[in-house]
């Protein structure tokens, strides 16, 4: 069985973790969920740090079982804290070399000058104080650490966590074109939906230590019963092509499932691929076509879905050719419009984000 | 010599400096590894064993003197066996005066490390962990380098209070010159003897010493920031 197998039954004080879940293998696997909920426990057992009972294979070998438990030294991961937790007492360049050279030649599958300009830390190299950088760059040169171990499993707890949006941008790229040059299986622990929905490809979702679900990115976040649907952000994912540059409006449109979507200039060729994030408060419903209307992208599909959400909203669930879109709206619209299931729907866009 | 030190004095200071030093070693040897597991073990006997490390503070020297010269005279426990061993017994001898010393300065070396090891922190092991480093690599490259502060004011603790130990000695020690007679109890015979000249010359002695000692552990300590930009 390739990925990750995990199966994990620990209590702790009062927290009782109680999980099994699957990570596949050369995706990167979100783990999401409140605080409190058990991902950073299932990550630090996945990396021996916390010896549950249970068991654990990856990529078909066994680290965990009733007999066996591999010391985290002996286990190819790569672990970056939700702090940088560099090494005082070492340079920069030192703290890098720290894993790389405990790893025989042998084992090596990166290069530190590869590692070195995939985060851009060339001009951190000779830093002698590891503690006068900045928030950001320390997590680059820990992402870095780690990386140069060449882990076979990349285990990733809130590392953005404590970092302004620039940094975070920039770290959520080189990661993106990290994991696709290395095909490296990745598991983000994460309570930001906005992070899990630009770079995950697999989620599990906690809950008080037991996994709610698990599945597939988009149709994951796409269900109704779950505790995404009711967070205030709550979000669909949908995977599109750059189809047009316009030099007029500055703008570009996406094609999608349902139709297209016109979003601000996108820098990348015509037909590249990108994730679209729309939130669920930002599409309206129409049984109609819409005639003046300042929304210009309209997405036709068929209603699959439909449940009370707190106060007056309510989600719906719309199917758009195979892809599932989200539109959180009041119960009196709801009523007023005489939406049911299985109905042919407008979903009217008004902001729609390029992801990647 | 500057000083009017006469042979029977430079031997006790000698000796002094000899003990001080042979103890500084083994007390940080032992006390590397009880600090350590005291610093992360979650045993509930740690708490027993720390205790019966700080015990020497509170007890007066003498008190701890004479238990350890009945353990380890003739009659004693440890006595019985060093006897059997042929190895004689440690009372009024060189190495008695080492095993006595290392009891009384315990804490002093256990203290400051324990909290240094306490300092470095869980996580830092960890991420050694996570890069590949083995227990003794994570002890010697991570550990070690971060509580460095912690065995120099261990090492210099230690020291100190052996160049200044005088209750312990006495009851074990005794006062045989060349052999155990140490710097305080030389001092001590010399004002009993109303020799003030040379009670002088060895306070002197100690003063001098023990400020030359702190002045050169304030400047490493220094250029130790210094290298840092």
């Amino acid at each position: 069985m390739s990925g990750v197998e995990a199966q994990f039954r620990l209590q702790l004080d009062r927290f009782v973790l109680d999980a099994a879940l699957h990570a596949p293998s050369a995706k990167i696997t979100a783990l999401f969920g409140p605080s409190g909920s058990g991902k950073t426990t299932i990550l630090r057992c996945i990396a021996g740090l916390e010896r549950a009972h249970g068991n654990l294979t990856v990529d078909g070998e066994v680290w965990q079982d009733d007999k066996h438990f591999r010391p985290t030294h002996q286990r190819p991961i790569g672990y970056v804290f939700q702090e940088p937790s560099l090494f005082a007492h070492l340079s920069v360049r030192e703290n890098l070399l720290y894993g790389w050279k405990r790893v025989p030649v042998a084992q090596r599958l990166v290069t530190v000058d590869g590692v070195v300009e995939w985060l851009g830390l060339r001009q951190l190299l000779d830093r002698r104080d590891p503690s006068a950088l900045s928030g950001g760059e320390k997590q680059r040169v820990a992402i870095g650490r780690a990386l140069l171990t060449s882990p076979r499993l990349l285990l990733m707890d809130e590392p953005l966590a404590a970092l302004d949006n620039a940094s975070k941008t920039a770290i959520l790229a080189a990661l993106q074109r990290l994991q696709r040059e290395l095909a490296l299986p990745v598991l983000y622990v994460s309570h930001a939906l906005d992070e899990v929905a630009r770079l995950a490809d697999h989620v599990v979702l906690l809950e008080a230590g037991r996994v709610v679900a698990e599945g597939p990115l988009h149709a994951t976040l796409a269900r109704l019963d779950l505790p995404t649907a009711e967070l205030e952000d709550t979000l669909s994912v949908l995977d599109a092509t750059v189809a047009e540059h316009d030099d007029t409006y500055h703008q570009t449109r996406l094609s999608c499932a349902g139709g297209g979507l016109w979003v601000s200039r996108v820098q990348a060729p015509i037909g590249t691929s990108v994730r679209a994030r729309v939130r669920a408060h930002d599409v309206a419903l129409a049984t109609e076509p819409p005639h003046q209307t300042s929304v210009s992208n309209v997405l036709s599909g068929r209603i699959v879905d439909l449940r009370d959400g707190d106060a007056d909203a309510v989600l719906v669930r719309i199917d758009l050719d195979g892809a599932a879109l989200l539109a959180r709206i009041t119960k009196r619209s709801r009523d007023r419009l005489k939406l049911h299931e299985g109905q042919a729907i407008l979903a009217m866009v008004k902001s729609v984000a390029v992801l990647a | 010599m500057l000083l009017p030190l006469d042979a029977d004095d430079a031997s006790a200071l000698w000796l002094t400096l000899r003990l001080a030093s042979v103890v500084t070693v083994l007390l940080l040897a032992i006390a590397t590894p009880l600090a350590w597991w005291l610093a992360y073990t979650r045993s509930t006997s740690a708490r027993v064993v720390s205790a019966l490390v700080a015990l020497p503070l509170v007890l007066p020297p003498t008190v701890l003197g004479f238990y350890l010269l009945l353990v380890l005279g003739p009659h004693g426990a440890v006595g019985r066996v060093t006897q059997a061993l042929h190895l004689g017994t440690l009372p009024f001898s060189f190495a008695g005066l080492v095993v006595g010393s290392m009891i009384f300065s315990l804490p002093f070396a256990v203290q400051p490390l324990h909290n240094a090891f306490v300092a470095v922190g869980r996580r830092q092991l960890e991420v050694a962990a996570s890069l590949r480093a083995g227990p003794i690599d994570r002890f010697l490259s991570v550990a070690v380098p971060l509580a460095r502060p912690g065995f120099l004011t261990a090492a210099i603790l230690v020291f100190a209070h052996t160049m200044g130990e005088f209750g312990v000695v006495l009851m074990l020690g005794g006062n045989i010159p060349g052999q155990t007679r140490v710097l305080s109890v030389a001092m001590y015979n010399h004002v009993e003897a109303m020799d003030y000249t040379a009670a002088h010359a060895l306070a002197a002695i100690m003063v001098v010493g023990s400020f030359v000692l702190l002045l050169g552990l304030r400047a490493m300590g220094d250029r130790r920031h210094e290298e840092r930009p």
